[in-house]
């Protein structure tokens, strides 16, 4: 005997075979909070972006700590990619070459630093940036970032990028 | 059949050939027919060989007792244990899971890459993650948000394909060196590697989740340190896109990024995502730091060409290549590699006297899209210095550049998607140098 509720569930499962007709359906809900921050990445528009916030001063204090070794002593000296340009080093700082600086806050907080990534605080993720973008004479020293500042800012080399998939999709250049 | 003297008497033997272009390359079907004894000659190589005669008659010590017994992983050779990715490390002391290691191509001679030397590039070291916790996740703009685990992976309908891997990077010390550094071909092109994938077709797991249609871009996401992270257009996601779980039939090698990585043919190895964890389904690229900074290029105007996916059509000599001495004159097989992000490889010229004159070398087939394809052509050396060169064309018509034009697209500093012509100098004394024309 069948409930008005099973009838439901069953045309339910139908039509999801229906749109599944090229797999077996494996696949298992999702909950939000089964995602992982790491899953996602920070839009250039700051979606994405935390709670929390950090100085330039703040972010000079965790920079000494846990980045200088490999990035240099203010971050023009490397060895490792210094992110202030120019320099000898690396052509593309990421401080002046990256479109966005809403990815500096992602970066950062997934990946550095190199042997323990994501132990930042979004507050020291926040400063660190702020640091590289002073650093880069892209903000003011007494700047703070935040959720709604960090993606107001306006990086130099914004409008020098050429989107070559736009273009001309995958032909090489 | 080893020796100077035999090689010569061949040489004397091939003078009487039809050449197919200038300095000694054959045409093929010249050989049909023919019975030469190429020996020791036939191949240029840093290995000496050491190998001791028998008198006729003795019995080896194998053929006179049972050998070994069944074993349940084989390995190479011990005799071959020299074959070896080259690793390489720019920053030992401070981060050395910041490396490579490349194909040792000089050792090679088919088209497939053997599992265990398919070059790597890791950008915060090769995480040693549990396979059986592993998950793929799908979210952002999907109607259904989905996980998926490696058993019910292993239920879905699969394909099959041979595709190349390459670096945006390969072969990048010849873009940037202001003269040509002396090194072999594994460390200067070895970051391209060739093998069959097997994996389900991303387009069927998007379908699953139900794709939204405001969403153009998949951000995805791998489960190492550094969560490598690249923008992929929907199109290439939903076309020939998929996520990969076998590498020449096995399960991927970890540092393949097993239990799965994305496969995405002729695209630029660093966007094909190992252990690739999330699909996070947007409408925009995420300008991840790989398409930010390190996987964008510098042009020569000073505006930087971003999202260049496609690897450009390319080809290499193999065999003779870099530091390998010649055996003195006579007849070689001319061997090498093509490819093209575009699709198949038409033909491949090679020249044998620095490129004033060309031949068809022979394509080993089946030609596949966006695979190493093998090619040869025979070459009786004179012993006179000379350049060899190989320029590959793919099916859209695309031809592999000369250096220089490849430079005049570029500021000096640029080393990604280097695809220009690889010419090797041949010294009188039978050295093989590398060298800009």
């Amino acid at each position: 005997m069948f409930t008005s509720k099973t009838l439901i569930c069953a045309a339910l499962m139908m039509f999801a075979g229906m749109a599944q007709a090229d797999g077996p359906g494996l696949g298992q809900p999702l909950a939000q909070d089964e995602i992982p921050v790491y899953a996602r990445y920070v839009m250039p528009d700051g979606t994405g972006l935390p709670a929390g916030s950090g100085s330039v001063v703040q972010g000079a204090e965790v920079y000494l700590y846990d980045c200088s070794s490999c990035h240099g002593e203010t971050g023009a000296e490397g060895p490792i990619m210094p992110f202030v340009g120019p320099n000898e080093l690396w052509p593309k700082p990421a401080g002046l070459h990256w479109p966005h600086a809403t990815t500096l806050f992602d970066y950062i907080r997934r990946a550095m630093p190199f042997y323990a990534p994501k132990s930042l605080s979004n507050d020291e993720v926040y400063a660190v940036t702020a640091y590289i973008l002073f650093r880069n004479g892209v903000i003011e020293e007494d700047m703070v970032l935040d959720a709604v500042t960090l993606p107001q800012v306006v990086m130099p080399n914004t409008g020098n990028f050429i989107d070559v998939w736009a273009l001309q999709g995958d032909k090489p250049w | 059949m080893q020796g100077d003297a035999g090689v010569a008497t061949k040489a004397d033997n091939m003078n009487s050939l039809d050449t197919a272009a200038g300095g000694g390359l054959v045409d093929r079907r010249q050989l049909l027919g023919r019975c030469f004894a190429l020996g020791a000659g036939a191949a240029a190589s840093g290995l000496a060989m050491t190998g001791q005669s028998r008198a006729d008659g003795d019995l080896a010590q194998w053929v006179t007792q049972a050998g070994e017994t069944a074993r349940a992983y084989g390995m190479p050779a011990p005799e071959e244990g020299y074959v070896q990715r080259a690793v390489i490390q720019l920053y030992p002391g401070l981060a050395p899971e910041y490396g490579f290691s490349g194909t040792p191509l000089q050792y090679l001679r088919g088209s497939i890459t053997p599992n265990g030397l398919h070059f790597e590039v890791h950008h915060g070291g090769r995480p040693q993650l549990n396979a059986y916790d592993h998950r793929l996740m799908i979210h952002g703009l999907v109607e259904r948000p989905l996980q998926f685990d490696l058993a019910a992976l292993d239920r879905y309908p699969m394909v099959s394909n041979v595709h190349f891997l390459e670096c945006a990077g390969n072969s990048g010390r010849n873009a940037f060196d202001s003269g040509p550094f002396q090194i072999t071909i594994d460390q200067l092109h070895g970051l391209v590697s060739n093998a069959e994938w097997t994996g389900v077709p991303l387009s069927v797991l998007l379908d699953e989740a139900g794709v939204k249609p405001e969403a153009k871009w998949v951000v995805a996401i791998g489960d190492d340190g550094p969560g490598m992270a690249r923008s992929i257009p929907m199109e290439k996601m939903m076309g020939d896109g998929i996520l990969a779980l076998y590498q020449n039939g096995e399960r991927l090698r970890p540092e393949q990024g097993y239990p799965m990585r994305l496969l995405l043919p002729g695209y630029e190895g660093n966007m094909n995502v190992k252990w690739v964890t999330s699909l996070f389904v947007t409408d925009n690229p995420a300008h991840t730091k790989s398409e930010s900074g390190e996987y964008s290029e510098l042009l020569a105007d000073g505006q930087v060409a971003q999202f260049t996916f496609g690897m450009g059509v390319k080809s290499l000599i193999t065999h003779p290549s870099a530091l390998m001495t010649m055996q003195g004159p006579g007849f070689y097989e001319v061997s090498g590699l093509a490819w093209s992000g575009a699709g198949r490889i038409a033909r491949v010229e090679v020249s044998a006297d620095g490129g004033q004159s060309w031949a068809d070398a022979e394509l080993a087939g089946p030609v596949l899209s966006q695979a190493l394809t093998r090619f040869r052509i025979p070459w009786v050396w004179n012993g006179a210095p000379t350049d060899l060169l190989s320029r590959a064309i793919d099916e859209t018509g695309a031809v592999q550049p000369a250096r220089t034009a490849w430079k005049a697209k570029y500021a000096p500093s640029n080393y990604l998607h280097y695809n220009a012509i690889q010419p090797w100098r041949i010294t009188a004394e039978g050295e093989v140098e590398n060298v800009y024309l």
